[in-house]
């Protein structure tokens, strides 16, 4: 119980003459949720891509629940327990809602390999996928072709999608970006109970602090690709450079609020 | 209740086709014969087409090899019918799978290039290997025997042969609907729509294209052994690659998002081929214009613009 389920190892990307994520190390415990938070090309999404296998490092090691996977194709990562949503929507937009989380449980069951059997008639994924819906409060949308429901409801489709596959370790890319305040408070509480049911694992990135230090129970601050800070939220909130970084205030405001 | 009278409408054309023989002449039976083999081979295209959402350009390779395979064994061995196609399926279904197997792995407009390029290999292949495949004039002069499992068919027999056809179409068209509807169907949608999603799911996007891809190469070879007998040759033609621009019309024309698009499209193709050259030489030209307009107005294709409206219609 106490051996990190997630450990990240000096993990490093270079595109060219460019180092988008550079030395990063972090362990996640079982049952944590880590905000990773940054500016926009502070290498946290190519810190995702790596982790979900697509992307491959150029450096370092990724270490799941003691298995190294680092440069596994993403189908692969995907099998042995890491789940990601992106940060646009990645559905099926010609399918119904409920199709969508029947595709991801078939995958997850094996029932992707059956040539004969009618899907249609497959109730038991049906059942489940339901549950996963109801799980997001979206069961009523489940006969609506996916596209046309709203972008708040596609996010959080992708988040059921996400848990369909039972991951020992959920990515989540932005849960909330470009929701409207209403959907941004429904998410993050939705992400909150599934946290503080103990049965998720969680690493989220995230631009609205509110939902950061509302879900973290620890924070990493990335900057240019490199660890700027790691800790608590409340560490965070009173990091002297990690405001100048990322808070967007002026080092000279800080030092006005130091030495007021 | 629609879905009723669109069943009732399949069993009457179902049924019409099984009375052809007794109630049209011999002109109409080799027309239905044609448009019921290429409404195969452009169903087996749209699996990968339609459904998965590969747009192969080499569709003509595996129609073609089945072909020669029903000739070839004709020829020397001299088996039943269906053993024959059974070798047709085969040979295409390992051929597929060559090919599949150097093509899956690009995307879009790199696997159409490749999958012509590997077309036109095998069409210089069958063209230049004359000791086995008689060049240029293709096989002839093989005749065929019994059928298998013991029925007494004459095949020889327009009529019998276009019931035998029939029937074997009919049985591989529901077995590849089957497909299209079992979860293996609906990944291989979800892999239209969206492969990366399916790959973050878990699964290896590349062997299920594969696999979508090995089983289009089989029905092809089907619908390529039963050509030749038809067309009493099996010469380069078939699988040369405007052959495989056939499948993609067909496809298009009825439309690639229902399985019964590519019969339709095929049923239309072949019947505006033969309406149309009784009158005027530059039938490409009609189909050219009658194609433009489906891309552009009829997205869906005809079997797909009928059925909205209907639906549209009679709410």
């Amino acid at each position: 119980m106490n051996n990190p389920i997630l450990t990240i190892d000096n993990l490093t990307k270079r595109f060219g003459g460019v180092t988008a994520v550079n030395g990063i190390n972090l362990e996640v415990m079982p049952k944590e949720t880590i905000a990773i938070i940054g500016p926009n090309g502070a290498g946290k999404t190519t810190f995702y891509n790596m982790v979900s296998g697509r992307m491959q490092p150029t450096e370092g090691k990724i270490m799941l629940d003691g298995q190294d996977i680092t440069g596994l194709p993403p189908h692969k990562i995907s099998r042995l327990g890491v789940s990601r949503s992106f940060q646009i929507n990645n559905i099926f937009p010609e399918m119904t809602v409920q199709e969508n989380v029947e595709v991801v449980l078939s995958a997850y069951h094996g029932h992707s390999r059956k040539l004969f059997n009618l899907a249609s008639r497959n109730t038991g994924i049906q059942q489940e996928a339901v549950e996963y819906l109801k799980r997001l409060g979206i069961d009523g949308l489940k006969d609506q072709r996916a596209e046309v429901i709203s972008y708040g409801d596609k996010r959080l489709l992708e988040i059921a999608m996400v848990l369909a596959t039972q991951p020992k370790l959920v990515l989540l890319d932005e849960p909330t970006a470009g929701m409207t305040p209403d959907e941004t408070r429904r998410t993050t509480k939705l992400v909150k109970s599934l946290a503080d049911s103990g049965d998720y694992t969680f690493l989220i990135t995230e631009h609205d602090m509110d939902v950061v230090f509302n879900l973290a129970d620890r924070i990493l601050v990335m900057h240019r690709g490199e660890k700027l800070f790691a800790g608590t939220p409340e560490e965070v909130k009173n990091h002297p450079e990690v405001r100048v970084a990322y808070l967007g205030e002026e080092e000279d405001e800080v030092v006005e609020e130091a030495n007021p | 209740m629609k879905t009723r009278i669109l069943m009732g409408l399949l069993a009457v054309v179902i049924a019409g086709l099984i009375a052809v023989p007794w109630i049209a002449s011999y002109f109409y039976i080799f027309i239905l014969t044609e448009i019921l083999i290429l409404g195969l081979f452009a169903a087996s295209f749209n699996l990968i087409f339609g459904y998965t959402g590969m747009l192969s350009f080499g569709h003509a390779a595996f129609f073609g090899i089945g072909s020669y395979a029903t000739a070839l064994v004709l020829i020397h061995l001299e088996w039943p019918f269906l053993a024959c196609l059974l070798v047709s399926m085969g040979a295409s279904a390992l051929l597929a799978l060559v090919i599949g197997f150097l093509s899956v792995r690009l995307n879009e407009v790199y696997f159409a290039m490749l999958t012509l390029a590997f077309g036109m290999m095998v069409f210089a292949i069958a063209y230049q290997w004359r000791s086995v495949t008689n060049g240029s004039d293709g096989l002839a002069g093989f005749t065929l025997g019994s059928f298998g499992l013991g029925l007494d068919l004459t095949l020889g027999n327009p009529a019998v042969y276009y019931h035998v056809v029939l029937a074997i179409v009919a049985i591989a068209a529901v077995v590849l609907y089957l497909i299209c509807r079992s979860s293996f169907g609906m990944i291989l949608k979800a892999i239209r729509q969206n492969p990366e999603r399916v790959s973050f799911a878990g699964l290896n996007v590349r062997t299920y294209r594969l696999v979508a891809f090995v089983i289009a190469g089989a029905f092809a070879g089907l619908a390529g052994g039963l050509i030749a007998p038809f067309l009493r040759v099996a010469s380069p033609e078939l699988l040369h690659w405007s052959m495989s621009a056939e499948p993609v019309l067909m496809a298009i024309l009825g439309g690639t998002g229902y399985f019964l698009g590519p019969f339709v499209g095929s049923a239309v193709f072949v019947l505006l081929e033969t309406w149309i050259t009784s009158f005027t030489e530059s039938w490409m030209l009609v189909l050219g214009i009658i194609l433009a307009m489906m891309v552009i107005f009829f997205r869906k294709g005809l079997l797909g613009t009928a059925l909205d409206w209907w639906m549209e219609v009679k709410k």
